[in-house]
């Protein structure tokens, strides 16, 4: 290789220079896989970004009202890990939320998947299902807030059967479709090995179906955080919605933040776990 | 060993809004037990729906399909599949796909694992038992698929341009293991194709099928199967007698399709 050529696998990690294979292309501008990670730039951006909060933090720019400093920051989060937040660990309020979650995508998931199922494979149960389907899919849970606090009022059972409503169409129309996509000569193959209709359903549709019901699952994982969220803003006493929302009340904007963050880091834990246990799970997909 | 029997079928496709179209008008055939039958034809001839109608996955319109004295109504396992790719079922191993048939009927686990062996050794892929079958290539597949179509055991072999996704290496030497398998298992076998070099060395028999209604238009009876299974099959093809009936054929298959564009610039 000539020196021309060589760059250190530090400023190809960094994004500042080519991989060898890339270095050999000639078009790049509008090949994606010619794009390199560019990380040097994110960086510079994280590391921007940081030192603008602590500059305007630290010269009164910014009134700590609207955005805390960072030993504000640290100090509420050394508290909130100590003593948590009103007679509620920290931890408690995760768990609150992490709970309510996993249960409603649960609940969803052992009916919605059956009844997707059905839809992809019987006419009675499309017939049946799809307009209410169809009509109740694109309400956002959120709207749902108000009738089910008059149905069940704010308690747990409450929150649960809103993240519920929200992953079950989620999981209805996926499993729908995952049956959907069932290339029939697998069918075709199965039945002609002497497969019947229901070793046929246990071994060809629903392995077929997985992959399209894990992705189902996943955006079930991501609409039920960001609702559970939002309903515990509405009324809860635990939950990390409701310690940002009583934090507001009294113009903690630290705990706020905080808060926040914790929110954020979970949403994005949720989606890395999902993705290594769909790797795990689901090794073929993509590959039919 | 059971005889196939196709008498008088004919399939009318009838699309809502379009003009009905006929896939097959007439089509009888009686196919005794171990022999090699290759369909052949342009494209629109109605070969693959008449190998879904044996099959069991399409009813014909008119006309039925009879093995020895039972009428075929739909798929069974007496009439195993091969498909031209995609149907391996991706989420087991290439054992555990070689033994779908013979689990679902619900046979000794023992008795299975003994088949199953005795077939990947037969197909050259012992070694990749254990394999996910998105792992091998598209000939290692359609050996997989042979196999799983074996190890059922069934009385008749259709199969569905196996052949047809893979490489021009690849696909001679399938062909080579195709011969091997009809002679050691004896199986009676249809092989659908749109290669004429295929159709005349993978054939006992050769049925040439036209389009517009699909029909059968001339049949013959080839020794090359035979030859193959002791002689190289380059030579085979390289000698003047194949060379002979291969340009036969090629010459009908195209004034079938002139004929066709010539009906086309008629009407349009």
């Amino acid at each position: 290789m000539s020196d021309k050529n060589h760059q250190s696998s530090l400023m190809i990690w960094l994004g500042l220079a080519d991989n060898s294979f890339t270095r050999q292309k000639t078009v790049k501008f509008g090949d994606p896989s010619a794009v390199n990670s560019g990380r040097a730039y994110g960086i510079i951006m994280v590391a921007g970004l940081l030192i603008l909060w602590w500059v305007s933090t630290n010269f009164g720019w910014i009134k700590p009202i609207y955005w805390p400093s960072y030993s504000e920051v640290g100090n509420r989060l050394v508290k909130l890990l100590s003593e948590g937040y009103r007679n509620v660990s920290l931890w408690d309020h995760i768990s609150a939320s992490v709970y309510r979650v996993l249960s409603g995508v649960f609940y969803g998931a052992v009916l919605g998947i059956p009844l997707g199922l059905a839809m992809g494979l019987s006419s009675i149960a499309r017939g049946m299902f799809d307009p209410v389907v169809e009509f109740v899919r694109p309400i956002p849970p959120l709207a749902l807030i108000p009738l089910i606090i008059l149905w069940f009022g704010i308690d747990e059972f409450a929150k649960i059967f809103l993240l519920f409503l929200a992953s079950l169409f989620i999981m209805i129309i996926a499993a729908r479709s995952g049956v959907n996509g069932v290339n029939i000569s697998k069918v075709h193959a199965a039945y002609s090995l002497g497969a019947s209709k229901f070793q046929v359903l246990r071994t060809v549709i629903l392995p077929n179906a997985l992959p399209e019901i894990f992705t189902g699952l996943r955006i079930s994982m991501g609409v039920c955080w960001g609702t559970v969220v939002a309903a515990e803003l509405v009324a809860a006493d635990r939950g990390i919605g409701s310690m940002i929302m009583i934090a507001k009340n009294f113009l903690q904007t630290d705990t706020v933040v905080i808060g926040i963050s914790i929110i954020g880091l979970i949403g994005f834990g949720i989606e890395l776990i999902m993705r290594v246990l769909e790797r795990w799970l689901i090794p073929w997909r993509g590959t039919g | 060993m059971k005889t196939l029997t196709v008498e008088g079928v004919s399939m009318t496709f009838t699309i809502p809004g379009m003009d009905p179209i006929q896939a097959l008008k007439d089509v009888s055939f009686r196919l005794d037990s171990g022999e090699l039958l290759s369909i052949l034809g342009p494209s629109g001839c109605g070969k693959t729906t008449l190998l879904n109608i044996v099959a069991g996955f399409l009813a014909p319109t008119e006309g039925k399909v009879v093995l020895e004295d039972k009428l075929v109504t739909g798929p069974s396992a007496e009439r195993g599949m091969v498909f031209q790719q995609g149907a391996l079922f991706e989420w087991l191993t290439v054992e555990q796909n070689v033994a779908y048939g013979p689990s679902m009927a619900g046979k000794p686990r023992r008795e299975t694992k003994e088949i199953v062996d005795h077939l990947l050794e037969t197909v050259g892929l012992r070694d990749f038992s254990s394999k996910p079958v998105y792992q091998l290539s598209g000939g290692m597949q359609q050996r997989v698929a042979l196999a799983r179509c074996l190890a059922n055991d069934p009385e008749i072999i259709l199969m569905d341009e196996p052949l047809g996704a893979l490489d021009a290496l690849t696909r001679e030497k399938m062909q080579g293991l195709i011969l091997k398998l009809w002679k050691e298992t004896g199986k009676t076998i249809i092989l659908i194709t749109h290669s004429v070099e295929e159709a005349l060395f993978l054939g006992e028999r050769l049925m040439v099928m036209a389009p517009r209604p699909g029909r059968i238009m001339k049949e013959y009876g080839l020794p090359f199967a035979e030859r193959g299974l002791v002689e190289d099959p380059r030579e085979i093809k390289a000698a003047s007698d194949f060379i002979e009936k291969r340009e036969e054929i090629l010459t009908m298959i195209w004034d079938m399709e002139e004929e066709i564009m010539g009906h086309r610039s008629e009407t349009s």
